[in-house]
Parts: structure tokens; sequence; C-alpha cells
């Protein structure tokens, strides 16, 4: 336990009843409600929180808000620890825990920071230059630098906690709520528009939390509680503390990441989720996302201690602590000097304003007087002394040009140096939006350009600083964003007074010119990157801002170079003699800040990664112990093991059982599609390539669709149920496929079709049973329909009930025995089977899945599309020139077929392979290769397409895709696979009843 | 993400379509006169612009709806949405 | 039809009657599913003067030609899904009536009537939060200034696709969903309900909350 030495013991915005205790680097500390890692931190006087990136020099707390560049922490611990949190936006609850990163063995003793001994040998472009050389080098490089780098730790276990997503429409989206967003949302709500305000702070009021300023006479915190309970009173506006919104995307959608319960810790109780990402669409977007105050580039401005004067003024007002005890401010601009009267008021030994600027305005210098704080003018920090906290500073005094420095430092004892280079616009979400940023130079600042897309900037996010400024444009663009939505008249609601104190100009200051003992000047922090860095750059010739960031990495670390990317393309300008406007930004990307991985995922884990689709017999299957199998999204049962049976001798059963007697199989996944129209017979011969014109009403057939280019697309049975009547069918993969190719075609292309198509693949619960008792079970059931062949023959269909149900019976076969597929509304479905299986007892009825499905047709050598093809593969190249109209003018695929590469005679064609050792099922997938060499490559023949072990072969076999193959029956191939090499002889691809008998019968 | 404007349904989000390629490109009225270089022209050949592009989608979570749509691939700005065969209107600002 | 006993329903395995509660109470989303009800797909042309009139005669209304509307009558009304499509909704096991209608008075248009009432089923959805739940997987705004009772779309919820139509303003929706999705659909909704407090209800249940808040609409 320690005191909050650096605490107040008055004022802030901390919840003193709700004492807080929490670990860093192992030793426990105290905190309050309200707190963040950072405030209470720096409350014990904790300053080293963690080593950089590359040199792991000692780093301390820099910000108070999302622009941290330093202070990142590992928070928590097992499952649920989280990388790279910042300090400063992590709040503090009981038993918070976080560690430094970037150091081993501890933050005090970092056996890493060895590098910062090597600095010379890292330079800029250092490991693009040192590690592409020999390539094969890489990987072993790649290793020590990934232990190297990386900021912190991924959690190895399953994330325990609840991740939310949602969608969400508005008319104004407002981002920020600070003054100017809560005007613009107070503006916009009035008048009815749905309204999202969010800030990422756990507190509505932006710069307000941390400043002391007053708005119609009161304080601020008071204009900013009435605005909240106006806003929380109106039923269309939706506030969203502890939510950032981190990507500004096309078409005003705006991604937002909700910390809905991270402040309260760890808990057991998920029923609200950690943190809710939200999808947004709004119709007009109000960006308030304010200013980040930039760092001053002096030599050793890392070191612990060196604080931006905004954020120390912060921990002073909304924290109650003090960022040290003797400070000096320096500045090249008017807002360190509240500052530096803040941190007075609040305890702090203010030593000395040190301002850039020869003349600073006259209006600071009673108000500083009277706090005893002297004002040093055209002086600025040139560097920093001490090396785990700053114990020192060393000041000169600046040349007019800015160019160096005159005369000799005059240091000064303090362990806080407040800096103020200057404030830069939050722009990365205008950015985001395709926005490009403009110089401006009154501010030396980029502020936004024109907008691309239905957004508006206001406040300091557009350069406006003053309260008042914020507050008028805020208003201003909340109303015109509203009546761009069609509320309200666009007339912006009158201003408050405020107490701003009029601002003088800056004096623009990159780069303090070094004091000239070795030290190094960051522009980016997090990364490591110098003023050196930048200008090694520079003289190796990069120019463009874009490669700049590249080279040296500057703001490409997690902070995305929030204080840093100003500095460095001023500095670059400078040592290209450009203009800062001539160099330009690079982009902004989202996130703004890092998503954790579990919103981006939300509730799609588990079981709800991928729906899974059940046919109506899934039950049913399940409590038969049936295996499944994924067939695209479908579950379908795979083979239905009896105790203690492997795979090969439960498909051994169940192809024995179909071929000797009776199988049953849920055939209900296939693509089903009613097509009905005029010119329903035309559009088939328009898309198979066979030929439909004496199809008859009653009769089904078999038919092969092409991709244009002549390549096969699906197949399917389909049957004639009316003069314009038909029922398709397709592969169980095809289904949504061929559905929607049918209407492209006949939406896009054939616009005259008179032809309508309508899915009902589930409307049916299709049951095949197969076998030579396959129509005498049938006949049992089925008393209207005649099933004698001469009435009822192979590929017809008829109408009828079974077992009582209404069916609709299709004489068709994928097995090569006598086969029907009998279609019932797929509530009936169990009722069907269950009815099939008491009935068919007798005949030993047997359950069979998708394996033994496969080999049936397989030794019948039916192709299954997607098996056999691959989206290269001809009818022809499987031998099915039968099916291919030579009378039809046109059909999809025709012209492709004629191409002269599809006549090749060294295709690759179906064949069958028997393997010459008869135990030695070959691997699917397996090559075929024109000789055997010790090791690859070996010139490829083709490969293995479908393989199984016959039952009733008694043998394996094989289908193959082969060069030449139709010409190569009886030769033996090799076969290759995982090293091994079969020998097989090249057959026809038909194995079992050649004749079909057996189908027809 | 984008916010797409069904001709039927009015604006909709992205997931609710499927993108369909470069519009306007019409089946040859009788493929088998063609050189396969012409043919594999049709088949294959896409103009892939920068800037306006004349591409079709289909409505395919909707009302199922194919139609044409004006893109620009720089901005992802969307400069006219219409029915399958109207004819493709002047690219707007 | 086989004994309704024989028949099941694409949820019944999830037992949601032995869940059912006869008052929801404080649960912020109601559910349940309803079952058997009449679904028959009309495709045809409105511009088409005896389409128009075979399709009000067999139905006693004229099928919606406003997109994503809904029309007719209590107890049989049709969804607007296309320009050409509407799906036409009704009491359980009254689809053979409605198709056997619409085929009589639409022959000799090029019109096609096909019965699709076993492919999917319907998920009713009710509740404080009925839309907080909806919004979690679909990016359809229900918002009341953007939809409404009489109001129907398709879209997504997650990875399924459904149509929604709301009934009334408590707001009560329905989501149908292919038979294959709804178990996905359901598993989906119930999860993201947590939050909000869920309870499934059967559908006498259903129907009484419904009636209590609004005596018109759609049933
Ligand atoms: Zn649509």
């Amino acid at each position: 336990m320690t005191d909050q030495r650096f605490r107040n013991a008055a004022g802030g915005r901390i919840d003193r009843s709700r004492p807080l205790t929490f670990q860093f680097n192992g030793r426990r500390y105290d905190g309050f409600g309200g707190d963040t890692l950072a405030s209470a931190l720096l409350a014990n006087g904790v300053r080293l929180v963690g080593r950089s990136f590359k040199y792991h020099r000692p780093r301390g707390i820099v910000a108070a808000g999302s622009e941290e560049s330093n202070a990142l922490v590992q928070l928590g611990t097992g499952a649920r620890t989280e990388p790279n949190v910042r300090a400063t936006q992590a709040e503090m609850h009981d038993e918070l825990s976080a560690a430094s990163v970037n150091c081993w063995p501890s933050v005090e003793v970092d056996v890493g920071a060895i590098n910062s001994a090597l600095a010379a040998f890292l330079p800029a472009g250092f490991y693009y230059k040192t590690f592409m050389w020999p390539p094969r080098a890489w990987r072993f490089y790649e290793w020590f630098i990934r232990r190297a780098a990386g900021l912190g730790r991924a959690p190895t276990e399953p994330d325990p906690d609840r991740y939310e997503k949602t969608y969400a429409h508005c008319d104004v989206a407002v981002v920020g709520a600070g003054p100017a967003g809560l005007a613009a949302a107070l503006a916009a709500g009035r008048v009815g528009a749905r309204v999202i305000l969010a800030d990422e702070s756990s507190e509505f009021g932006g710069s307000l939390l941390g400043e002391a300023a007053t708005i119609a006479a009161a304080p601020a915190l008071d204009w900013v509680a009435g605005a909240m309970a106006e806003l929380a009173a109106l039923p269309e506006v939706r506030l969203l503390p502890r939510t950032t919104v981190f990507g500004y995307y096309d078409h005003n959608h705006l991604g937002l990441i909700e910390r809905v319960t991270d402040h309260l810790g760890p808990r057991t109780d998920t029923t609200l989720p950690r943190q809710r990402l939200w999808k947004v669409l709004a119709r007009q977007v109000v960006l308030a996302t304010g200013a980040i105050e930039r760092p001053l580039v002096f030599d050793d401005n890392d070191r612990p201690g060196v604080m931006l004067a905004s954020a120390a003024r912060t921990y002073a007002n909304r924290w109650a602590v003090r960022a040290g005890d003797r400070a000096i401010v320096v500045t090249n601009n008017d807002s360190a000097y509240p500052a530096a009267l803040d941190l007075s008021e609040a305890g702090v030994n203010v030593q000395a304003v040190i301002d850039a600027r020869e003349t600073p305005p006259d209006a600071w210098r009673e108000p500083l007087r009277v706090r005893g704080i002297d004002l040093a003018a055209g002086r600025t920090v040139a560097a920093a002394l001490g090396r785990k906290r700053v114990e020192g500073a060393e000041v000169y005094e600046l040349a007019a040009d800015g160019s160096r420095l005159i005369g000799a430092a005059r240091c000064y004892d303090c362990d806080l140096i407040a800096v103020s280079g200057g404030w830069s616009p939050t722009l990365h979400l205008f950015s985001q939006s395709g926005g490009r940023p403009r110089f401006d130079a009154g501010i030396a600042a980029f502020v936004p350009g024109e907008s691309r897309q239905a957004e508006r900037s206001v406040g300091a996010a557009r350069g406006t600083f003053s309260l008042a400024g914020c507050l008028a444009e805020g208003f201003a663009g909340g109303a015109a964003a509203a009546l761009a939505c069609g509320f309200g008249d666009g007339v912006a609601p009158p201003v408050p007074a405020t107490g701003d104190t009029p601002a003088g100009p800056l004096r623009p200051l990159w780069r303090v010119p070094t004091a000239g003992h070795g030290g190094k000047a960051f522009v980016d922090a997090q990364n490591d990157v110098t003023a050196d860095d930048v200008e090694l750059a520079a003289r190796e010739g990069y120019r463009s801002v874009e490669h700049l960031k590249r080279y040296t990495t500057t703001g490409m670390g997690t902070d995305q170079g929030k204080t840093s990317n100003v500095n460095a393309l001023a500095i670059l300008a400078d040592l290209t003699n450009a203009t800062i406007a001539e160099v330009g930004t690079t982009t902004f990307r989202p996130p703004y800040t890092p998503v954790t991985y579990g919103a981006l995922a939300g509730r799609s884990v588990g079981d709800r990664f991928d729906p899974v689709r059940m046919t109506g017999l899934h039950q049913w299957h399940e409590a038969a112990g049936a295996l499944f199998e994924d067939v695209g999204q479908w579950k379908r049962p795979w083979y239905y093991p009896r105790r203690g049976e492997t795979l090969h001798q439960a498909v051994a059963r169940e192809c024995g059982a179909v071929r000797a007697s009776l199988g049953i199989v849920d055939a209900s996944t296939l693509g089903k599609i009613d097509i009905q129209g005029p010119d329903a017979l035309k559009l088939l011969n328009l898309v198979y390539t066979n030929a439909w014109d004496n199809l008859e009403v009653g009769r089904c057939r078999y038919g092969l669709m092409l991709k244009e280019d002549g390549m096969v697309f699906d197949d399917g049975v389909t049957a004639r149920l009316g003069p314009n009547h038909y029922h398709m069918t397709t592969t169980t993969g095809g289904a949504a496929r061929v559905m929607g190719w049918l209407e492209e075609w006949v939406q896009c292309e054939w616009l005259d079709m008179r032809v309508h198509f309508t899915s009902t693949t589930t409307h049916w619960t299709v049951v095949a049973i197969a076998g030579p008792n396959a129509r005498r079970l049938l006949a049992e059931l089925c008393p209207d329909i005649d099933l004698e062949s001469a009435a009822f023959p192979f590929m017809a269909w008829r109408d009828g009930t079974v077992a009582g149900i209404p069916a609709r019976v299709f004489r068709v076969s994928f097995s090569g025995e006598q086969s029907y597929e009998i279609n019932v509304p797929s509530s009936c479905g169990v009722a069907l089977w269950q009815v099939l299986m008491t009935a068919g007892a007798k005949y030993d009825i047997t359950p069979y899945g998708t394996e033994t499905m496969h080999v049936l047709r397989a030794e019948k050598g039916f192709v299954i599309v997607g098996q056999e093809t691959d989206g290269t593969t001809t009818p022809q190249d499987l031998g099915m020139d039968w099916i291919v109209s030579k009378k039809k003018t046109d059909f999809i695929g025709k012209r492709g077929l004629t191409r002269a590469d599809c006549g090749r005679a060294d295709r690759k064609q179906l064949v069958g392979l028997l393997p010459e050792n008869s135990k030695d099922t070959l691997q699917e997938g397996a090559q075929i290769v024109a000789e055997i060499r010790p090791k690859p490559p070996m010139p490829m023949e083709g490969h293995v397409t479908s393989s199984y072990w016959s039952a009733a072969l008694g043998r394996p076999f094989a289908l193959a895709l082969l060069m030449g193959g139709r010409a190569r029956h009886g030769q033996t191939v090799a076969v290759s696979s995982y090293g091994t090499t079969s020998w097989a002889k090249v057959v026809p691809p038909i194995f079992w009843d050649k004749e079909g008998e057996r189908l027809r019968g | 993400m984008h916010l797409i404007a069904c001709p039927w349904c009015g604006p909709r989000d992205e997931v609710e379509y499927a993108y369909g390629g470069e519009g306007h490109i019409a089946r040859p009225a009788r493929p088998e006169a063609l050189s396969d270089g012409a043919y594999a022209d049709y088949l294959f050949m896409r103009r892939n612009p920068k800037g306006v592009h004349a591409e079709r989608w289909v409505h395919a979570a909707g009302c199922r709806r194919w139609f044409n749509v004006l893109r620009d691939t720089v901005s992802h700005r969307i400069l006219a949405v219409y029915k399958m065969g109207e004819p493709r209107p002047e690219a707007g600002p | 039809m086989v004994e309704p006993y024989l028949r099941q329903s694409p949820l019944d395995h999830l037992s949601l009657d032995a869940r059912a509660v006869g008052d929801p109470g404080g649960a912020g989303v109601v559910a349940g599913e309803r079952r058997f009800i009449a679904k028959v797909s009309l495709r045809g042309d409105p511009a088409d003067p005896a389409f128009a009139a075979g399709a009000k005669t067999a139905l006693g209304f004229a099928p919606p030609v406003a997109p994503n509307t809904v029309d007719g009558k209590r107890d049989r009304y049709a969804l607007w899904l296309g320009p050409d499509e509407w799906l036409v909704v009704g009491a359980p096991d009254t689809q053979d009536k409605t198709v056997a209608a619409l085929r009589a008075a639409l022959a000799g248009c090029h019109a096609a009537v096909t019965d699709v009432s076993e492919g999917r089923t319907i998920i009713r959805l009710t509740g404080a939060h009925a839309r907080d739940v909806i919004a979690k997987g679909c990016p359809i705004d229900l918002h009341p200034r953007a939809f409404g009772p009489g109001r129907c779309a398709q879209s997504r919820y997650a990875r399924a696709l459904v149509i929604l139509h709301q009934l009334d303003e408590a707001p009560t929706f329905d989501l149908h969903v292919d038979r294959s999705f709804a178990d996905y659909l359901w598993r989906v909704i119930e999860d993201a309900s947590l939050e909000y407090g869920f309870a499934v209800v059967a559908e006498p249940v259903m129907a009484a909350l419904k009636r209590r808040r609004t005596p018109q609409g759609q049933d």
C-alpha cells in the first residue's frame, strides 16, 4: 500500500468515497473511483511506466487521453489479459492489475536497453537494410525481431467475455462530447432529429473536464451537466459514453466500440457484454473530435516527466493529481498559460513559463506575477536532464530564425516539463471519410478540407480553439446537420457567454536545435523515431511523406502518430525546403484506437460462427447414432456406425444392404426449383446441354449445365409436372448457385422470357429407398400408384400417397439399384421415415449416409460435380458427349466447347482405376505421374478424384482424371501421394451393372 | 460498407447485395459466329476502370432483382441506379 | 394431410412448448414459433389486367404493389417480395385452398403459384426490446419513422436470410426463415436477447398478447 502523495485533498472529479486498490508491476497502490490507471499511477508518484519499442528507453505518461504514445500496459491476467492498453484510457476498478510492456525482466532493469547503447547501429530503415539478405535468413531474423518487438502479449486462452454487435441508424451522429459536440447534439436533438452522441471518455465534457473554464458566468461543467440532462430527456437522442468512433467508412457508415463493462473489471455475470461494436449508418455526421496538443522535439524529450501541458493541467483539474512537484512550462502558444496557472493553483511549484515567442501577449503577465511564476520569452528547452525521470531542464535563448541556440544554458531543477508545441485538430475520422486535410499556417496545423461525405467538422477539430468558437460552431453545425435531414430551420441556438482570453499567434517550433551533448530528440516516441532518423531519410532521398512514414515507421505505431505526425512532416518540409502544405499529410486509417478481436467477432463464435442447416430428419439421424458430414452449411449423415464399427465396416455393411436388399437415405438437401411459364421449355433448352422438347408430362430427365466457357457447372434431374411446369433438382451445394444463375439469365439477358422460378428445396423432405426390395416396400405403403415398370418406368414420377402422406415419387437412381425418391411435405418427413423403417424391417432396411451414397454411385461411374469436376472439366472430359446435343443451335456453353483447347486429345479425361494391390485404397487427390523420380517434381498427368473400397467388388477402386485417359484403358499408371507410390490399372469408369438392368428392373 | 439503393426497396446495406461484375455485356446473338478471340473477349475481358464503372448488382438477400449501378471506383460514390434493360445514363458528377 | 400429431415443425426439437410461459412478465423479448402457417408464392405481372383481376378474385384483395408492404385481411394477407412476387400467408393448412383458388383464377395468365408452406417457419418476436434484438443481426432500420405495421422487408439476420413483417406498434414482428436455418436463427436470437430477458410463449398466448394490444392488423 502506498499513500497518494501527489493527490490533492480536494477537487477533481474522482469519487473519494470509493477507494480502490490496484496492482502495477506487482506492487499494490491505492486509487479512487473515477481514476484512470494513468491518473492513479501519477497520484502515487509512479513516473516510469514502460520501455520504448526499439531502444527500450524508460518512458512515462505524456498525455491524458487516447493520444498517449508511451504508457502502454498489459492489462489484466490470464484469459482476460489485453496488450497495448493506453494507461490513460484504462478506467480504474478495484483489483485492476497491469504491467509494463516491452521490458524484461522488469521495467527498472531492462535487458533490451542494450539497444539504446547500440542505437548508432539501429537507424531508420535498419530492418529493411539489414534483414533483406540473404533471403533465406529472413526466417532466422524474424524470430529475433518478433521476440524483441511486439508490444505486450496476446492471451492464449479462450476469451471468457461476451461481445455484442449491433446495427444502428440515426439522422445526426456527433463524434465527441466536448463543448462543440454537446452543442451540436443539443441543436440537432432539440428539433427532433435522431442523434447519436459518442465520446471515448467515461464522462462527457471533453476538454472542459480538464480546464477551469466558465460558461454563462458559471463553471463550464455546470453547463455540461445541464446539457446532459437535456439530452438525456430527449427520446430520440442516444448517449454513448466510453465509446470510441474508430472508423469512418463509405457512405456515412461509422464503426463504434463501446466499452460497456470494462470499467467494472472482470465479472462472472456476462449478461451484459464486455464491449459492444456499433455499426452506425448516419445521414449526417458532425465531427467534434477536438485537437491534440503537440509535444516539442528537443533532446531527451522522452524522459518520464516530460508531459503535454494540457495533460498536466487535466490531471490537476479532473483527477486532483499533481504531475510533479517542481515544474517548468514550455510553450510556443497561449494555451500553456492557463495550464501553468492551474498547475500552480493545484500546488505544483511552477517556476517559469518558457515561451519561444519574443513577445507573449501581455494579458498573461499579471496572472503569472500574482502566482510568482517567471516568464522567460524568446527561449525554449533544449534538453531534459535525468534518465528514469526528469531531474532538470536546460533552457536557452532561441535565435530569431529558430536555427540555433544563443548563449549559455539556464538549468532549471524540475521533475515536470510541461510542453506545448501548438495544437493539431484530430483529423483521423475526417481523413478516413475521404477528405483531404489543408494546412492552415495561422495555427500551424492541418485542418479539414473539403468534405467528401455528409459530414462537417466543428470546434477544435476544425482549428477553432476558443470556447466561444467551439460552442458557436457546435450549435451551428448541429442545426445545419439536422436541417439537412429535414429537422428544424437550421438556425443555431444562441451561444452563452464564455470567459475566453483572446489568444495571440503561435511561433512554429518543430525541431529545437540540439543542446549538443548526445541526447535523442524523439518525433514519434511510440515507434522510437528521432529527428535524426527523419533527417537521415531526407538525406537518403525520401521526399514523399508516405515513403518517409514507411521508411522511418513514424506514425505507424498503435497510436497512429497522433502526437507525432505534424512534427515529422514539418521537419521533413524544413529539410527538403518545401512548405508543410507541399509535403502534405499521410492518410489515416481505421481504427482510431485499437479494437479487440472479440468485439469484431461479436457473437459469431462457437456454434453461431456459421449456420448449421439441418433437414427435418436431423434429430432422427442423431438418435440413430449417425456421424455427420459438412456439405456446405448442411449437416448430412455420413454413416451410421453400429457398436464398435469403423467407417470402413459401417460403409461396407450399408453398401451391402443396398445391393442385396434395401437401403434408405435422406436426400432432402438436393436443390429444388419450381419452374413455371410458357417459356420454361425454352429456358431448359438453353441452360442444359441436352434437348428437352420431347420430355412428356410424368417423365424426368438428367441434365448437365455448363458455364459459358463450356465447363461443367451443375447437374440434376428435372421433371415435367405440366405443359409449362417443371421441377428441377440441383446438387446440394449448387442449389443457391443454380437458382441465382437462372434468375441472372432471365433478369439480365433474356428479359422477354416468360418463366418464374421458386425455390422449393426445403418445402420437401426427400427420402430415397434403394435396393432390390425397394418396389416391394413401396407397394405396401402406396396404394394409389401403379408401380409396375410398364406403368411407372425408370425416369418417371407420379403423385400419390405413401403411408397416407401426400407424396410425389420420382423413380430415379443414384445408386444403380431400383430406387424411388419420395418427396413429402417437410413436416411429414419423420412420419414417413418411421413408417418406412418399420415396414422395411422385414427387408432389413438399412439407413445409409453420404459415404455409402458416394461409393454406390462411383461403382456406377456417376460423377459428382465438384468432385470429378473442378471448373476446368467439360462433358467430353467426363465421357458424357452423349448428353451434349448436336442439334440444338444454342445452349449456354456450346460455343465454349468448340474452342480448340476443348478438343485436345491430351485433356484430362475421366477413367476408372483399379489398384494392383487389392488392399491399397488410393488417396483422393493423389497425383498420377508419368514417371517415378526419387523426389518431386515429377511430371503430373492427372489426379484421383474419388477412391473407395467396394464391398460389391471386393476390392478398392477409384475414379480419376487422366491426360488422354480414354485411350489408355489397360495401361498401368503410377499414383503418388505423400511419398508413397501405388500402381493402378486404367479401366473404363464403370464397375457395376454396366447394362443398367438393376435400376430399370 | 456501401449503402446501395435498390430500385425497388430503396437504400439498403451492402450485406444484402451481391456484386455481378461489369454491366451491359450482352451475350452474343450468334456465339458460333465469333472467333475464339472475340468469344474470349466476351467471356473474360473487362474494363476495370479507375473512375466511373457501370456494373450490375443483385439484391440477393432482398427482392432478388438484378439492376445496374454506376459507381465511381475511386470515391465509391454511387452516381446512378437503374433497372435492367434501361440504357446507361450519363455519368453524373 | 397426415395426422397433426405426426407432423413436426422446424423448431419442434427445441421443445418450446415445455418452456413456454403464460405470462412473459418483464421479459424484454418474447418469442414463439407460429407452426404450419400456410404460405403460397405468387408470381405475376401486376400491370397485366388479367393477372391483377385474377389475383384479386382469388384472394379477395389485390396484392400490394408498393414495395415492402403487406396488404390483405386478418386471416390471409400478402407480403410484397418483389415487383412480380408475393408471399400469401394464411391460417394453418389453408395452402391447398389458396393454391387452387389462385390457379383457377389465373388460368391463362403468365403466373406462377407455388406452395412453399413447408419450406419456412415463422418466429414471432415482441416485447420492449424486440427492435433492439433484431438490430443486433439485421441492418434494416426499424425505427417507427422508418418502418411500421404493415411493412415487410427481406434482409438478413446474422447469417440467415429472413423476411421481416411488422404486425403492430407493440411492436410485434414475424420473422420468416427457411426451415433449415430456423434452429440457427432461434438460437442466435435467444442468445442476443440475454441482456433484455427472454421468454418463450406458445401460439395461443402469442395471439392473446397481440389482441390485447391491437384489435386490427394481420395475424
Ligand atoms: Zn430490392
